[in-house]
């Protein structure tokens, strides 16, 4: 049994809304799906299927080879969930926390104590250990999030939007605790909606939006795509536009992506920079900047649902080193 | 909510299992308490005011004096304060919903039960440590049962039984309501006005007619008459039926109500 998570056609309706219109996925073992989308695409109920929380109206789901409506209580035994809506008690400290998940999966006493303190320990929260949780920091409240949902040593973890609205310091740090936890073997899957985080955690990616999946693939599967780089011309002015859109559609072979003076052009082939170059000298018109890149997942997204990813916080995005 | 889990343990080990789990999660319930000492002076020294309150500015008019008035008050205090305390579960229970600890006890490998058994055993350890305060703030103020105290375990059985058939309200409350503050208002514009139209204060026969045949129908009357039947002497058994039957009428409608709109609740998030 390679995949350690796999759902088949999974439907749910919310009363009149579909929120799940036949999803598949399969996570193979030890690996990381990040799973993508823009708010209210369905990612979190996905999650919540996966994690027992909620039955599906059609189609089914299996965790570690356990079905989640005919063994949920065996799949349970396998997950550790942490998200935005599985949190812990803030009116406890965070290590009578960790020893109340502790006990209630029937560690004794002692074991449930030595567990919390090694995780306060992992988790860099040892001075906090002893401090009620609503006086912690967003980033060390995730934290805690996290050791709670691994007191029981599960095998499969589900991170629903693990890092929204943590400063890119906290972010890092959550990033580089998933990759120890993936290095000892643990299959995670992910949801966000930051396309950073799922380039620089995710193995593979699913990209869903109302409720389907759009695409699924490798970070460079899906950027190779829409073409191998992009290139950036930023405009003068809004009257060079038409000029660069018509010049970038020529090179490109379809029309290029305009975001306010920005117009995005995939390129096949590196060579084509010279076209363009060329061609603005031709045209007679100036550019502001000029820039090659790989492209983001976000150009991915666009070009696959002609929408932008609206993050729903304003959180700057630390690139990955 | 789900359908039955099969595991291979038999019937008898996963209710022991459950129980363990259940007391686990009382236990938390009062860990909340030594964190948030005013949540603890808020549900112990409230009565004890109502109780000093009303005996020295009402006694004097009501019983013609603070004595005679505290053998009446005591019991009321203490079966009034029960009311309001089971607004606690509905409150403990809205805020772990709203705040996603629900979903993260829901998704350990625990007895499906336990979360909100948990929450419902400790609301009745906050009922009965009001209850034996309650009496013996009575008894420093000078209040002495007429009869004997054999039948104060008794008197604590009966007042719990009506506590945690009460405490099925508020969970129905817990679960409609959109956040703890919507609980706390809610119950106690429903819990005040069925407190008061009561015998809980003063004794029936002074009220105008209208409420002569309604107070003594009233669950908070019965109950604050069959625990001055306990404490002092009077009328028990009739009053107390009345309680019990009260207590399984609101059981009966309220349990089952409760736990469909949580599973509900769970179901459309």
């Amino acid at each position: 049994m390679e995949d350690a998570i796999s759902a088949e056609g999974l439907v749910k309706h919310f009363g009149a809304t579909k929120a799940l219109n036949g999803v598949d996925l399969n996570v193979r073992r030890g690996t990381v799906l990040g799973l993508l989308g823009p708010n209210g695409a369905g990612k979190t109920t996905v999650v919540r299927i996966l994690a027992t929380l909620i039955g599906p109206d059609a189609g089914t789901a299996s965790v570690e080879g356990f079905d989640v409506q005919r063994d949920p209580h065996a799949v349970r035994q396998h997950l550790g969930l942490t998200g935005q809506y599985a949190s812990v008690d803030e009116k406890l400290t965070g290590r009578e926390n960790l020893v109340l998940i502790g006990r209630l999966l029937a560690l004794p006493r002692r074991t449930a104590r030595n567990r919390a303190d090694e995780l306060l320990a992992d988790f860099d929260l040892r001075d906090a250990a002893h401090r009620p949780v609503q006086t912690y920091s967003g980033g060390m409240r995730r934290r805690l999030d996290l050791a709670a949902s691994l007191v029981g040593h599960p095998s499969v973890l589900f991170l629903d939007e693990p890092t929204t609205g943590l400063d890119p310091r906290a972010r890092m740090d959550l990033w580089n605790l998933v990759r120890r936890l993936v290095a000892q073997g643990t299959t995670v899957l992910l949801t966000t909606q930051y396309l950073d985080e799922a380039d620089a955690l995710a193995d593979e990616l699913v990209v869903i939006d109302q409720g389907q999946v759009i695409a699924r693939g490798t970070s460079e599967e899906l950027k190779s795509r829409i073409g191998a780089q992009t290139l950036e011309l930023h405009a003068n002015s809004e009257a060079d536009l038409p000029a660069l859109v018509e010049l970038g559609g020529d090179v490109a072979g379809r029309a290029p992506e305009v975001d306010g003076l920005r117009v995005m052009v995939p390129l096949t082939d590196s060579a084509l920079l010279t076209t363009v170059v060329r061609g603005l000298d031709e045209a007679g018109i100036s550019v502001r900047e000029l820039m090659l890149r790989r492209p983001s997942l976000d150009d991915v997204f666009l070009s696959l649902t002609g929408r932008r990813v609206e993050p729903e916080s304003d959180v700057t995005t630390e690139p990955e080193s | 909510m789900m359908p039955e889990e099969r595991t291979p343990t038999g019937l008898r080990a996963r209710l022991m299992d459950g129980a363990r789990q259940t007391f686990t999660l009382a236990w938390r319930t009062l860990l909340q308490l030594r964190r948030n000492p005013w949540e603890m002076a808020d549900f112990s020294i409230q009565p004890i005011l109502f109780l000093v309150l009303f005996l020295f500015v009402f006694g004097g008019a009501i019983a013609g004096s603070t004595a005679d008035y505290l053998e009446f008050i005591l019991p009321g205090v203490i079966v009034m304060n029960l009311v309001f305390v089971t607004v606690y579960v509905g409150h403990g229970l809205n805020t772990d919903l709203t705040r996603g600890v629900f979903d993260r006890f829901r998704a350990l490998p625990i007895a499906r039960w336990s979360p909100l058994a948990g929450r419902i055993l400790a609301d009745m350890v906050k009922q009965a440590w009001c209850i034996v305060l309650l009496l013996v703030i009575g008894a420093l103020l000078g209040f002495r049962p007429s009869e004997s105290l054999v039948w104060l375990p008794v008197l604590i059985a009966l007042l719990l039984v009506f506590a945690l058939a009460m405490s099925w309200v508020m969970v129905l409350v817990g679960v409609l309501a959109k956040d703890p503050e919507h609980v706390q208002l809610f119950g106690f514009t429903a819990l005040f006005p069925v407190t008061f139209i009561s015998s809980v204060f003063v004794p029936v026969e002074t009220m105008p007619p209208l409420l002569q045949v309604v107070v003594p129908l009233n669950p908070v009357s019965l109950l604050a008459e069959a625990s001055r039947g306990l404490l002092s002497g009077g009328p028990v058994l009739e009053p107390a039926l009345g309680a019990l039957a009260w207590a399984g009428v609101i059981t009966l409608v309220f349990a089952p109500l409760s736990v469909w709109a949580l599973n509900r609740r769970l179901a459309q998030s």
